[in-house]
């Protein structure tokens, strides 16, 4: 009921339900009795009474649980164990994995309404979140075999952390030209290479290995293989030292003959680029939840000082300049939110959504560096200072252009679609 | 001891919620405000769910009385560790003037029904601060009552009680059945996580009517005016101890 107008009207029983296919969901507003029966189009900010559970107990989690720890992650660039051992117990970190592997069997709706408040907090934390949930997990329970999901699934929802090894120094948007190569003896392959950028590499205890079987094969030949931290040959290296998200460890790894069981291999031989685009493309969306939580997050953080904060005899709030520029930005928030809803529903309901996928990172990651930027400048000479929050969103939002297909690339893609469109 | 504990949990206006008058001044501003679990209802229940994790009590039923928005209390509660719920469907004009008495007869009512053991209820609720539902309903019950605890011990059929009063600590052992009322600093409330939320999807909510308990809500109060508090008036400095006695003579403080 939260935010929603309780009105005196009958409200409808209904069963406790998730959001299911199409754009049909359970609202919590009473519908007036002679809508009831007819099939509503409910606005996107509708939610299930599940969802509304979890974006509730995550907001409060969130606000008692990380955000103390917030300003020192960032200074020493280091997650707080406390941290990564509470997201566990709260089982944010296997949203949609099943409850028989101990996780909590919602949705995917669900895990981006938990990416978009731990982003409110610490955009750090949420990428954590986001890149077990919408990648690791999501491959795990989609390609692996029976004996792999025994053996993962139950770890990564209640104590092991992955990462997903794709990006190397010479190929990053260019991603299948890597050069990590994974040459095939008996019952086992070879893994000799590096790679760059990985996130969560510090704490991970399975790496999900992009590599190529076959370089004459170009890009068929990327197979995904499955490596356990302590496999010998694997180093991860000192971690980089960033602008933003610095309490996200990003390391870049080493494989110095790293012997990996054929068994170890996740989906099939060669089609590892296939799951690659297609994780990515669900991942992009759970990027464009953190990038409008952060926003959000920081645009909540500053009206309360412009309301506060007088001059001229009045409130900041109150001049007509900072009016427009607040709704400016107010407004480009709400359409990202939409975006990024939309595309997450429309995913869910099994209906094409890559080229939506891709508009909401792409705006949202705009989006975030405005209202980061603008909200600087709201705040004034203290927006410049590290006492206040605003300065670390200003900083993590960046990144939200470049990982996980940079603007560019994203801009690239809708165009394709949009040609598609156009084809007859 | 191994019996059905019942808790009583209300849906109030948030805490961190500025409270705003209706212009009419009959009331609060609820409509379209954000409401949770009153607090003290949170320890209620979290007390009651540790009972069953310690294998002292057999189920936790959560209970809240009011329209159909308190079943995501009960939700809540349920989240929680309890077991299963009960919603008491009173709306309209009947919420508007539930208060302490009718809740107590309600929960009497119950409790005789459910053959409950135990009653946990919060000490007072943040909006009316009453601090009346635990007491009514142990009077109603003839029930021995534990009010402000903050720590319960089972000692075989018998409850030992550490109170908080004015003067510091009282401890008090009480025969079961009982009634309990949290206080504070009786424990710390657990996170609904989220795959608890799932499986409180799974319980129920059984609905029940006051009429069905026998249960007469007629209010014996009318409540004629509500106000904001005064506007907090500025301070005066005074320089030395002299100044402020005779500046509190002047007001008539002293």
């Amino acid at each position: 009921m939260l935010g929603l107008l309780c009105q005196c009207c009958r409200q409808i029983l209904r069963p406790w339900n998730t959001w299911q296919a199409g754009l049909r969901s359970l609202s919590t507003t009473p519908v007036p009795a002679e809508a009831a029966g007819v099939v509503s189009s409910p606005p996107l900010q509708t939610y299930s009474e599940e969802e509304t559970m979890m974006r509730e107990a995550v907001k409060k989690y969130a606000q008692e649980r990380i955000a103390p720890f917030v300003s020192k992650m960032d200074e020493n660039s280091a997650m707080d164990k406390e941290v990564i051992q509470s997201l566990f117990e709260q089982g944010l970190m296997g949203v949609e994995i099943d409850p028989d592997y101990g996780g909590t069997g919602s949705t995917f709706f669900s895990s981006i309404l938990v990416i978009e408040e731990l982003a409110k907090v610490d955009p750090s934390v949420a990428v954590l979140c986001d890149i077990q949930n919408t990648l690791i997990n999501t491959l795990f329970s989609k390609l692996g075999t029976p004996a792999q999901k025994d053996q993962y699934l139950s770890r990564l929802s209640t104590d092991m952390i992955g990462s997903f090894c794709l990006s190397e120094a010479e190929s990053g948007s260019d991603a299948f030209s890597l050069k990590t190569r994974a040459d095939k003896h008996n019952d086992y392959y070879i893994i000799n290479g590096s790679k760059m950028w990985i996130s969560n590499a510090e704490h991970a205890g399975v790496f999900l290995v992009m590599a190529n079987v076959d370089a004459s094969a170009g890009y068929k030949g990327i197979t995904c293989f499955i490596v356990d931290r302590d496999t010998e040959g694997l180093e991860i290296c000192k971690k980089e030292n960033k602008l933003g998200l610095r309490a996200s460890s990003t390391c870049p790894l080493n494989f110095d003959n790293v012997k990996v069981p054929e068994k170890n291999i996740l989906g099939l031989v060669g089609h590892g680029y296939k799951y690659a685009i297609g994780m990515l493309n669900e991942g992009r969306i759970g990027i464009a939840a953190q990038m409008l939580g952060l926003a959000q997050g920081c645009f909540d953080h500053t009206i309360p000082y412009t309301r506060q904060r007088v001059q001229f005899g009045k409130r900041i709030f109150d001049f007509q300049g900072m009016q427009h520029q607040v709704s400016n930005v107010a407004t480009q928030i709400e359409a990202a939110r939409l975006l990024t809803y939309n595309a997450a529903r429309l995913k869910e309901s099994g209906r094409p959504f890559i080229k939506e996928a891709c508009m909401a990172k792409y705006f949202t990651a705009e989006v975030a560096t405005l209202t980061t930027s603008k909200c600087i400048e709201w705040m004034g000479g203290v927006g410049f200072t590290k006492d206040y929050p605003i300065e670390k969103y200003y900083r993590d939002c960046k990144i939200g252009t470049i990982y996980e297909g940079t603007s560019n690339v994203q801009l690239s893609t809708i165009a394709k679609y949009i040609d598609k469109e156009f084809d007859h | 001891m191994s019996g059905r504990v019942l808790v009583g949990v209300k849906r109030v206006i948030d805490y961190a919620v500025k409270i705003r008058v209706k212009p009419d001044n009959s009331g609060v501003v609820t409509d379209g405000v954000k409401h949770s679990m009153n607090p003290f209802c949170e320890i209620a229940v979290e007390e009651a769910v540790k009972l069953k994790e310690k294998k002292l009590v057999k189920e936790v039923v959560a209970v809240s009385c009011g329209p159909q928005q308190v079943q995501e209390t009960i939700r809540t509660a349920l989240a929680m560790g309890a077991d299963r719920g009960i919603h008491v469907e009173v709306s309209g004009k009947d919420y508007e003037s539930l208060g302490p008495l009718q809740v107590s007869k309600i929960m009497a009512a119950l409790a005789k029904k459910e053959e409950a053991q135990l009653l946990i209820l919060g000490k007072q609720a943040i909006d009316d601060d009453c601090n009346q539902t635990g007491q009514m309903t142990a009077a109603l019950l003839d029930w021995p009552q534990g009010t402000f605890a903050s720590e319960v011990t089972v000692e075989g059929e018998k409850l030992k009680v550490v109170r908080e009063i004015d003067g510091g600590l009282e401890t008090i052992k009480i025969n079961l059945p009982a009634v309990l009322t949290a206080d504070l600093r009786l424990n710390t409330p657990r996170y609904a996580t989220l795959p608890n939320i799932m499986k409180a999807k799974k319980k129920k909510i059984t609905q029940v009517k006051p009429s069905d308990l026998g249960v007469d809500l007629t209010s014996r109060l009318q409540v004629l005016r509500v106000d904001e508090p005064p506007q907090r008036q500025a301070g005066v400095k005074v320089e030395t101890v002299d100044d402020l006695v005779s500046k509190l003579r002047e007001c008539g403080r002293i």
